[in-house]
């Protein structure tokens, strides 16, 4: 049919055979370890009974922020609560927050090391571009044949996609740091690592924040992708919903996604601005 | 003299941009800053000087004439691509970064034009900081950092942060922050320059007494060569990367190295720099006319703008003192203003100079401001 034809599928498809056959140790571990984790944070959230959750939450909004929000969260949760989607939203939070969390140990550091080495930067930005940009069902596909069906497929997947604007964050923060007052860290006689600590994070942290809130949005907007692959949670009721054509079931799952969401989002837009104040001031 | 050298630049050389050593091949072959092509900037050509212990060195130059970069090799921010620096006897050549540190600990401190506060730490510890990287503890380091935050007048404020200082505190903060690393070298980047006129002068003023007091040694970077001659006790003039004439304010005012420099200290008020004993008349018969009783006298060091309604008052000659008492030389109102001429080549300043008859000054009158 075509003459031209190049097989880069087939070559895909050998590597991550290759992968299998020779790194697969390495990743029944990372496997282990990742079920481990998510299982501990689902643990911590369906353990005690909803209202106590619900009231950390609420608290933890009402300190971050103020009471109108804390209000609002309680709306919120209530109402996840009414539609019966307690537990699903709490083992998607346990995901998200995980993924998160993992998603910004990764980029932060690597956001670093890409504003001190601009070879590593133009090596990291195509990666980057390729990571954010590729269709997040296709991460599904190697992560299943990686990690088989469950939820870690659904982290892994979720932690690549959501890595990005962390990594570009952080690197945008840190190059934008005042070029002179990094001089006189150097001027003074700080090492490298003290000025890292002491001026270069401090001062990028805003930047860093708006990273890792966007870090975290994008996490919850895969975890419905992640419900595909059997990760449960949200994402799991979204998909039955979408085999039954179950409209009431699609819209309630939905529409706790939103909330935890905006919950999710404000808190961390917030907790970013905070920490812009009292540099400052 | 024999003052100790405390910083020393011989044929420093820093080329930006591509094949940097043979960038100085071609220099030091006599090729000028246009020669290089677009990708290579030399920005410091054979650069030479020494800086003497507690003195107030200062490199002067328009934007683009290198000296922040010059200024910057001297503490190692930038490594010379060429020649030698350096400080309180060490070499900079090959310095290892832990020695580098160290240095700029105990050597040489820096205070900088936009201030280089960190936004989020208070006056205090801004002022502390270098004391905390040399490892100072707590109470020792915010003691000795409260007690020179007194000395540059911020008393008061150390807990305040630096956006809710102005412009002239946030650089006291910035100096407060060099002094109290209790470092014998003081290297000053533009730093009064992002201030405005009223305050910079103040600053200068405070920057001239903190030096007799603590006895620093001192290189100040400007664009403003007012600024220059006021704090100078010599002055480097940087042109096009290169350093065109070192002398003390006095001398590059009087004696221009090239066309250059001369057209630049056209604008310089020459009353405030120019001193009784550069501009007087000294040969015996005019300190022979001086030294009748009765005549007023002026000391050699005092500037000509404190000495014009003096000679305007007196109908002879002033009598010139040096610190004893003993008269050096005359100054007549014709001299005087004929010392303000900017004309360097055919003017009165030459005619002094080679001790001519000072009538025939006269006719350069109109020249005067």
């Amino acid at each position: 049919m075509n003459e031209f034809r190049i097989p880069l599928g087939d070559w895909v498809d050998a590597g991550v055979d290759w992968v299998l056959e020779n790194l697969e140790a390495l990743f029944e571990f990372i496997s282990m370890i990742f079920d481990a984790s998510y299982s501990g944070i689902e643990w911590v959230l369906l353990t005690p009974p909803f209202y106590v959750i619900m009231l950390v939450l609420i608290a933890i909004g009402w300190a971050v922020r103020n009471w109108k929000f804390a209000l609002g969260t309680a709306v919120g949760l209530v109402l996840i609560y009414g539609v019966d989607q307690w537990e699903t939203s709490m083992e998607s939070l346990a995901l998200v927050l995980f993924a998160g969390l993992i998603a910004v140990l990764l980029s932060v550091p690597l956001g670093i090391w890409a504003a001190k080495s601009s070879r590593v930067s133009a090596v990291l930005k195509p990666v980057l571009d390729f990571l954010q940009t590729m269709p997040a069902f296709v991460y599904l596909l190697p992560a299943v044949a990686l990690f088989g069906v469950g939820v870690v497929p659904g982290i892994v997947a979720t932690i690549l996609f959501a890595m990005a604007p962390g990594v570009r964050f952080t690197e945008l923060g840190i190059r934008g740091v005042d070029k002179e007052v990094v001089e006189a860290g150097h001027a003074f006689g700080s090492s490298p690592w003290r000025i890292l600590r002491q001026i270069q994070v401090p001062l990028a942290m805003p930047t860093i924040m708006a990273g890792i809130n966007q870090v975290i949005m994008l996490s919850l907007s895969m975890v419905v992708i992640a419900g595909m692959v059997g990760a449960g949670g949200l994402g799991g009721e979204v998909v039955s919903a979408l085999q039954r054509i179950d409209m009431g079931l699609g819209f309630e799952a939905g529409i706790s996604v939103v909330i935890l969401a905006i919950y999710l989002d404000r808190l961390s837009a917030s907790l970013g601005k905070s920490r812009a104040k009292t540099a400052t001031a | 003299m024999n003052e100790t050298i405390v910083v020393k630049a011989e044929g420093l050389y820093k080329v930006f941009g591509r094949r940097p050593t043979d960038a100085i091949r071609k220099l030091r072959a006599g090729a000028s800053r246009k020669d290089l092509g677009k990708s290579t900037t030399a920005a410091v050509i054979d650069a030479s000087f020494e800086v003497r212990k507690g003195e107030i060195f200062v490199v002067m130059g328009l934007s683009g004439s290198g000296k922040s970069t010059l200024i910057r090799m001297l503490n190692g921010l930038l490594p010379a691509t060429g020649g030698s620096v350096s400080i309180a006897g060490t070499p900079l050549t090959g310095i290892s970064d832990k020695d580098l540190r160290k240095l700029r600990q105990e050597k040489v401190s820096m205070v900088f034009q936009h201030f280089a506060l960190m936004p989020h730490r208070t006056v205090l510890n801004n002022a502390a900081y270098a004391l905390e990287v040399q490892g100072v503890d707590k109470a020792e380091r915010e003691e000795r950092a409260l007690k020179v935050l007194k000395l540059v007048g911020l008393d008061g404020w150390d807990q305040k942060y630096p956006s809710q200082l102005s412009g002239g505190m946030k650089q006291r903060v910035g100096l407060a922050r060099a002094l109290a690393a209790e470092t014998d070298i003081l290297l000053m980047d533009e730093a009064f320059s992002a201030l405005d006129p009223l305050i910079r002068r103040e600053m200068q003023e405070q920057l001239v007494t903190l030096q007799k007091e603590l006895g620093k040694t001192i290189i100040f970077i400007t664009h403003d060569l007012n600024e220059a001659m006021f704090l100078g006790d010599r002055i480097a003039m940087m042109h096009d990367g290169r350093i065109v004439q070192v002398g003390t304010p006095d001398e590059i005012l009087t004696h221009p190295a090239d066309h250059y420099v001369e057209q630049f200290v056209q604008d310089v008020d020459r009353t405030r720099v120019l001193t009784a004993g550069v501009v007087m008349d000294s040969t015996p018969d005019d300190v022979r006319s001086a030294s009748v009783p009765g005549a007023t006298s002026v000391r050699e060091d005092a500037p000509l703008s404190e000495i014009f309604g003096l000679a305007a008052d007196s109908d002879r000659p002033l009598a010139v003192v040096d610190g004893d008492d003993n008269v050096v030389g005359s100054l007549g109102q014709e001299t005087l203003l004929s010392a303000l001429s900017n004309s360097t080549s055919t003017g009165p300043l030459t005619v002094v100079e080679d001790e001519q008859e000072p009538d025939a000054q006269i006719t350069d009158g109109e020249a005067a401001r």
